[in-house]
């Protein structure tokens, strides 16, 4: 087989993190190449420095058989190498056309365009009106705007990143018999995804990243969903042991949750179900990306849904916002420590204050406490062993496992009826992680419930007394974590539930 | 060759040098400009910087010029922490000074110590309805407060001069375009006999104490710097980002509005087109040089009416142009937002190549 496009040996660092390290593999012509990978394994990074956005700090690229280091988009597309992102640019107060026409490198009139973009648009089956204003199409319309765009000039390599998350099945599968036609007709096709089933289908070869560097290169059709997903995560996904478990009476209820994601890339959560007792810690397992930020937001309040969506002690409060939550005793840690779990240059004291006011009663009708906040910021920093100068650092000065630290212990310490943690372990060192998986267990031994949102398998299955799985912004139903077997994760962790096969195209 | 480095934290020292070292380099860099312009750069300087202090009368000027860049700067202060940008505060001084004196105005020839009260509460309302203008265009549609703000400065001030040829024109001022001298009950009593020192100079002191109090002792401060600091980290803190935000601009336009009142009802006595003299633009200038901080803002009010006061001193002792005076004040932002830089960032050496 000829080699369309080689990569050898690039590498790119930025400022504290290496987003690739020696990345090496080829693309044939004609054929659909996947990129898989979690979110902030290196996939961007790698196809920007493909499409000419980044330069590589080393190695090297050869296009058919020519040295390959464009400087910039142009260069590549010049070549014959297409990128169709994920983020649309295109104006809306402008016709289908005109826009078309704007993104070209070589300058054609709409008008001249208009016929060449009905006949590429019927030649690969994307219905597409060019006088049409782009601000009335849908968003799986728009996406074909871009590949029609790209198409127009005879690319040889098509980089499509992350191209059905924002699709309906039905247009996933008129896209896919596109990617089909153009690999028959020799235009090979580099696609960025984290859904297994939807790669098993399409895809001919799959280079897998994980922290920067391809550990496996592989073809989807021969492997599983659970492979492919333990390829990507890491660990094997071992038989779960059984462990003692006792439930209290229930506690925290969802009945039917829904919320659309209030960003048009991110996961709508679909009617999710589940009742959680005191004393349970349930994991929740899934990759980045199904709707885990989503459940995070609309159980602390940050998103609003219908009361009775959520009960606590069987008071509704799903319409209620984070302090009349965090009164109730349902209180949550988000994933991002800077920025949105804490205020980066804002001192321990005052990131004390931004969840602990309510329940600490850190302040008398708005007067702030700060004297009561010191004392307090100071016990989280003693139990939690959070390594810092004192409670009046910079949350950003301090690393990022004692930051962790100090965020879960700061809701933990709360006492509180339910809490929610999303990745409460990443990127924080063993010790540190051992510690706090610690603190979560004992908040439970102690007749509390937690949920664990965690990309960690290995994380959930030590410290869960139940598991459930989110994907596609659906959940399972919660199963004792001995129960469940490796292939059950494994598919529906690629969006397929027993009862309920994905729908992917064959 | 040398580079920037991130501190790991900001420099407190820094907080409170740059100001200083601003200062310093508008006085140098103002030196230039006055050169430049044939004049003697030391006499200049000593005008502007050091004669008002010897002078008592100059003295007491510096109060009451001082008050309504203090008033107004405080307002902007709690918009600057929230990260909302009203540069529009010259229109609230505008529209405050016009709802106060129209008070005054309606009352006229009544006498009663609670028509100054009154006054001072229209004035507010007056510049806080303005402001809800760009506020309620940007939590409703998103509208830029930037460009909605100081739009309205214009229509402001356009107003001010239709409402002092229209109906608020003195009926005995031989159609002049101003309104009748205020009664003694509308009018600020003096504090110190032979000056113009006025009782709004104890509003904007008043000002500076409680603003101090909210921001650092209040959970509306407390959520006001949250919001400009993480807005992310503040939908997580329960802060309502659209309410808070109307109030920072009702805040801000309230105080503007209470200062234009204040101009009118204090040293002019009377409601005139010339009333604003760019108060509303300088005090965006008083509230980064006081570094946010109301006692900051109180010592930055000073040292910009030290500019006016000296600066006019200049203008007709060495025939500067008002246009250098300006200048010379816009250098002093210029200067602080440059060395800013060094509160967040440390200059390293670094030999060449390794940088």
């Amino acid at each position: 087989m000829s080699t369309l496009l080689d990569l050898t040996g690039l590498r790119k660092a930025y400022p504290g993190v290496i987003a690739n390290d020696d990345v090496s593999f080829d693309i044939a012509p004609g054929e659909v190449h996947a990129l898989l990978g979690e979110n902030g394994a290196g996939k961007s990074t790698l196809v920007k420095m493909i499409y000419g956005l980044v330069k590589p700090d080393e190695g090297r690229m050869v296009l058919n058989g020519a040295p390959y280091a464009p400087t910039r988009p142009g260069d590549a597309r010049a070549l014959g190498v297409s990128m169709v992102f994920q983020h649309f640019s295109l104006f809306e107060a402008l016709t289908v056309a005109e826009n078309i026409a704007l993104g070209l490198d070589e300058k054609i009139s709409p008008s001249v365009l208009s016929p060449r973009i009905t006949e590429v648009s019927r030649t690969y089956g994307l219905p597409l009106d060019p006088s049409r204003l782009i601000g009335d199409l849908s968003v799986g319309e728009r996406q074909r705007v871009e590949i029609v765009r790209c198409l127009l000039q005879n690319p040889k390599l098509l980089i499509m990143d992350e191209p059905t998350s924002v699709l309906t099945p039905q247009e996933v599968e008129i896209l896919f018999a596109t990617l089909r036609k153009l690999s028959a007709e020799g235009v090979a096709i580099l696609y960025i995804s984290h859904k297994l089933e939807e790669i098993r289908a399409l895809c001919d070869r799959a280079t897998i990243l994980r922290g920067g560097k391809v550990v496996a290169t592989c073809t989807p059709r021969d492997e599983t969903a659970r492979s492919l997903a333990e390829m990507m995560i890491g660990t094997t996904l071992r038989s779960p042991g059984a462990r003692d478990f006792r439930p209290g009476a229930d506690i925290l209820e969802l009945r039917e949750l829904s919320l659309s994601s209030a960003s048009p890339f991110g996961t709508s959560l679909r009617e999710i179900t589940l009742a959680l007792r005191e004393g349970e810690v349930l994991g929740i397992a899934g990759v980045a990306g199904n709707g885990q930020e989503e459940l995070l937001a609309a159980l602390s309040g940050e998103a609003r849904v219908q009361p009775e969506m959520i009960t606590l002690d069987g008071v509704a409060l799903g319409h209620m916002g984070p302090n009349r939550r965090r009164a109730a005793g349902l209180l949550a840690a988000p994933e991002e420590r800077l920025g949105h779990a804490a205020a980066p240059d804002m001192s321990l004291t005052e990131n004390t204050m931004l969840s602990a006011r309510i329940r600490q009663k850190l302040d008398t009708s708005g007067v702030l406490k700060w004297t009561a906040t010191r004392a307090f910021a100071d016990a989280v920093i003693k139990a939690f062993d959070v390594r810092t100068p004192g409670n009046g650092s910079a949350a950003k000065s301090l690393s990022g496992g004692n930051l962790q630290k100090f965020v879960i212990g700061r809701e933990v310490m709360q006492n509180p009826r339910v809490l929610v943690v999303n990745q409460p372990t990443w990127g924080v060192d063993a010790a540190a992680a051992a510690s706090i998986r610690e603190a979560l267990r004992q908040l439970a031994a102690e007749g509390a419930a937690v949920i664990v949102i965690s990309q960690d398998l290995d994380e959930l299955m030590e410290m869960s007394d139940t598991l459930s799985i989110l994907a596609g912004g659906r959940l399972s139903a919660p199963r004792p974590t001995g129960s469940l077997t490796i292939e059950e994760i494994g598919q529906r962790m690629g969006g397929q539930t027993a009862e309920e096969p994905a729908h992917v195209p064959a | 060759m040398f580079r920037l480095e991130a501190r790991p934290q900001q420099s407190r020292a820094m907080m409170l040098a740059t100001p200083v070292l601003a200062v310093i380099a508008t006085m140098i860099g103002g030196a230039i400009l006055f050169v430049l312009l044939g004049k003697d750069p030391v006499e200049a300087i000593r005008i502007i910087f050091i004669d008002p202090f010897f002078d008592p009368f100059s003295r007491s000027e510096l109060l009451v010029k001082g008050a309504p860049l203090v008033l107004i700067a405080i307002g902007l202060s709690f918009g600057f922490r929230a990260g909302i940008w009203n540069i529009g505060a010259e229109g609230q001084f505008i529209m405050g000074a016009i709802a106060g004196s129209a008070v005054g105005l309606a009352f006229y020839g009544t006498a009663g110590l609670w028509l100054l009260p009154l006054m001072a509460l229209a004035g507010m309302l007056g510049g806080a309805a303005y402001a809800m203008v760009p506020a309620i265009l940007k939590v409703r549609f998103n509208a830029n407060e930037i460009l909605v703000s100081l739009m309205l400065v214009y229509v402001a001030d356009q107003f001010l001069r239709a409402i002092v040829s229209g109906p608020l024109r003195n009926p005995q001022g031989f159609n002049f375009p101003e309104s009748r001298l205020f009664h003694d009950s509308a009018v600020l009593p003096i504090l110190f006999d032979g000056t113009r020192v006025h009782v709004g100079v104890l509003a904007a002191l008043v000002a500076v104490i409680v603003a101090w109090f909210v921001m650092e002792r209040h959970v509306i401060g407390y959520n006001v710097k949250l919001l400009g600091a993480a807005p992310r980290a503040a939908g997580f803190a329960g802060v309502k980002q659209k309410r808070l935000t109307v109030l920072c601009l009702a805040i801000s336009g309230g105080l503007a509005g209470l200062a234009g009142m204040i101009e009118a009802a204090g040293p002019f006595g009377q409601l005139v087109p010339t009333l604003p003299q760019g108060y509303g633009f300088t005090a965006i200038i008083v509230a980064f040089l006081g570094r946010l901080n109301p006692f900051g803002i109180l010592l930055a009010g000073l040292v910009m009416a030290l500019t006016y006061i000296g600066g006019e001193t200049a203008q007709f002792r060495l025939q500067l142009p008002a246009a250098a005076i300006s200048t010379f004040q816009g250098m002093l932002l210029f200067f602080l937002l440059g060395f800013d830089l060094f509160v967040k960032y440390r200059v390293r050496w670094a030999r060449k190549g390794v940088a």
